[in-house]
């Protein structure tokens, strides 16, 4: 046991005396969250606090256009200016106003919606029975399409929703239109306003509820998301020092030292492990630190620990030491500190982004799903969504634990084999 | 454990060869090396001295043969084994970043002694040594000479029974080096088996009793100095390896 606690001694000194090591490991994660984090925050504002520019050149002069105009405005999810219709190009004006959108209205937009009302109203008047002899069933034309232009850097995801939202206010326009033109055709007099605003504007709402285990009801975020996830990839950011330690350890002299020395190399191993898992607890316990009492003042979201905080502890502990058993592995099979830091920053990003951490593992598809079951962050990020997102309990996490126990012993037996192998055990 | 073995190391029909390396290879060599003595193993650069050394410690295993340190073999019996003897590597072989003081209690741990044994030990060595005064500050800062004297006290924290010493002057002034040599007559009066390699073979001249030369994995010529010298008509070791092994260069 004396032999250990030297070792783990040593371990320790030799650690605290790598300041860019130590820099590393902690100061380079809490940077890499704080910038994630924050760049996040803001996608989640744009979309809910913030407003996105958008332009638009109305061509027509009709009611219907200055009814479009209206809706989009009160979408809320648009900050609307509207250009001149003499300018030619839209897109050139773009820049100038800071517009990631711009919608160009055709001239004849209110002229075509109105004849397409006319021509549904008419055709459901005679569907009803009520139309004269001289009304017969037409053709409903198609208005001219309104053009959306949009800055390339905008996300697909968030395109998509600015083209739902205004396909929404279009039908909105239009079945207006319709509803006000059937309406006089019934009764010959305008619609009333207050029943145009009961048919048309008392919707039914929709309520979100994020699903649970613990049944609060509290709404993800930027920190929630961002912090657990960056968390484990700190964690595996220890390759940095602990890979490049054990390729220094081996190719230096002080190995064949150790070698003809009473005592085995599986307890330098040891000691690596509980000195590393160490400095990986610390690392998580430090960022979880930072998301809960430092984001509320730098004008963040702030971590909502999990409730469970010993399923949070065994997942960190597991975590860490498949982090501290992948960063041994690859210093055990590099030849070289470079080879070792190359390989090992590398192979940590691809492991990050096939366990979801960069693209959540829900939205990919065929072998990238399963390339993620074989990457312990996305077995390490279950876990921990399930704890943080949905108030999860140690017996939900059980099946996101154990194959990261079992990545983890195969790491191990890996190891072991190149030990082997290098004639180093 | 067989200590009453009149040889520090046996060597019987020892064959090793590297699989990637075909240059330095050793077949059906033998080598006896008697207890207490101060033995000296030279050779040109890659004739197989390190890998000899090697051998002997147990870093390397034989492919045929055997090897004995002290009666007991050394493959296969590692624990008890390695607490037989101590080794100095060429290469400064510990942990810059540590002190003297934090390198041997790591070492003398490793070489199965206790707290209090290893306090004992350091004070002492690093008086001895002449490392003191630097007791507790990094190693990396230390000239090549001191660290030179770290690498050697590392070796013999535990007190073995035989040393191996892979050229443990090299590249040291020549006070360390007298230091050095000194200390390492000091450890073979009170019955340490000193073996040991180098390239100044003036220096090895005034330590050693019995040398071994060999040249490509072979043993050209074992012996007491003086009567190998006579033997070969040569004034000094340096003359006696110049003859033996050639004036071509060597890689």
């Amino acid at each position: 046991m004396y032999k250990l606690w030297a070792t783990i001694q040593k371990d320790i000194r030799v650690l605290w005396r790598d300041k860019v090591g130590i820099a590393l490991m902690f100061v380079m994660p809490i940077i890499l969250v704080i910038v994630v984090t924050s760049i996040q925050n803001s996608t989640f504002q744009l979309v809910s606090k913030n407003k996105l520019s958008i332009l638009i050149q109305n061509l027509d002069t009709g009611k219907s256009s200055t009814q479009m105009v209206k809706t989009i405005n009160n979408i809320g999810m648009f900050k609307v200016s509207v250009m001149d219709k003499s300018e030619k190009n839209i897109a050139d004006a773009m820049p100038r106003t800071d517009a990631m959108l711009g919608i160009v209205i055709p001239a004849n937009f209110s002229a075509k919606v109105a004849a397409k009302s006319k021509s549904v109203s008419d055709n459901a008047m005679a569907s009803f029975g009520l139309a004269g002899d001289s009304i017969t069933k037409k053709t409903v034309g198609d208005v001219d399409p309104l053009t959306l232009y949009y800055n390339p850097v905008l996300q697909e995801s968030l395109r998509l929703s600015v083209k739902g939202a205004l396909q929404s206010a279009l039908q909105m326009v239009e079945s207006r239109e319709t509803l006000r033109t059937l309406y006089f055709s019934i009764n010959e007099k305008p619609l009333p306003e207050k029943l145009e605003n009961d048919m048309l504007n008392n919707r039914t709402p929709i309520n979100e509820v994020p699903v649970s285990k613990d049944g609060t009801k509290s709404t993800p975020n930027a920190t929630q998301h961002n912090v657990p996830a960056w968390t484990i990839f700190a964690m595996f950011f220890v390759i940095m020092s602990l890979g490049g330690s054990v390729v220094k350890e081996k190719v230096s002299g002080s190995y064949i030292r150790l070698k003809t020395l009473p005592t085995s190399y599986h307890i330098a191993l040891i000691s690596k492990q509980v000195v590393y898992l160490g400095v990986t607890i610390l690392q998580a316990a430090v960022i979880f630190s930072i998301g809960i009492w430092l984001f509320p003042y730098i004008g963040l979201p702030a971590l909502n620990p999990p409730s469970d905080l010993v399923a949070l502890i065994l997942t960190t502990i597991i975590c860490g030491w498949c982090a501290v058993s992948y960063a041994i592995c690859v210093g055990v099979y590099s030849d070289t500190q470079e080879q070792s830091n190359g390989f090992g920053a590398v192979s940590i990003v691809i492991l990050a982004c096939v366990g979801g951490l960069m693209v959540p593992s829900f939205a990919m598809q065929g072998a990238f799903k399963t390339a993620a079951d074989i990457s312990p962050m996305h077995w390490c990020l279950e876990a921990y969504y399930t704890l943080f997102l949905e108030g999860g309990k140690l017996k939900d996490i059980l099946n996101n634990l154990i194959p990261l126990l079992i990545i983890t012993l195969i790491i191990q037996f890996v190891t072991y084999l190149g030990l082997k192998r290098k004639n180093l055990i | 454990m067989a200590l009453t073995d009149p040889f520090a190391v046996n060597i019987t029909g020892m064959g090793f060869r590297y699989p990637d390396n075909e240059d330095v290879s050793f077949s059906q060599l033998d080598l006896k090396i008697a207890r207490g003595e101060r033995f000296g193993l030279f050779g040109p650069n890659g004739a197989g001295k390190t890998t000899l050394m090697n051998l002997m410690t147990g870093v390397l295993q034989v492919d045929e043969g055997k090897i004995t340190l002290l009666g007991n073999e050394v493959c296969g019996q590692k624990n008890a084994v390695n607490k037989l003897f101590g080794f100095v590597p060429q290469d400064f072989s510990f942990y810059q970043e540590l002190s003297p003081v934090e390198n041997l209690e790591f070492f003398g741990a490793w070489s199965g002694l206790s707290k209090k044994q290893i306090k004992h030990r350091t004070d002492e060595l690093l008086q001895i040594l002449g490392l003191d005064d630097v007791r507790d500050k990094q190693v990396q800062k230390f000239s090549g000479g001191m660290k030179r004297r770290v690498n050697l006290a590392i070796g013999v924290i535990h007190k073995p029974a035989v040393l191996f010493l892979d050229e443990p002057t090299v590249g040291v002034d020549v006070q360390t080096r007298h230091a050095i040599i000194e200390y390492l007559r000091v450890l073979n009066d009170s019955g340490t088996t000193l073996i040991y390699t180098s390239h100044q073979l003036n220096e090895a001249e005034g330590l050693c009793e019995q040398v071994a030369m060999i040249d490509s994995g072979k043993i050209i010529a074992q012996g007491n100095i003086d009567n190998l010298l006579a033997q070969h008509k040569q004034e000094s070791l340096e003359a006696l390896f110049i003859n033996l092994t050639g004036k071509e260069l060597r890689d």
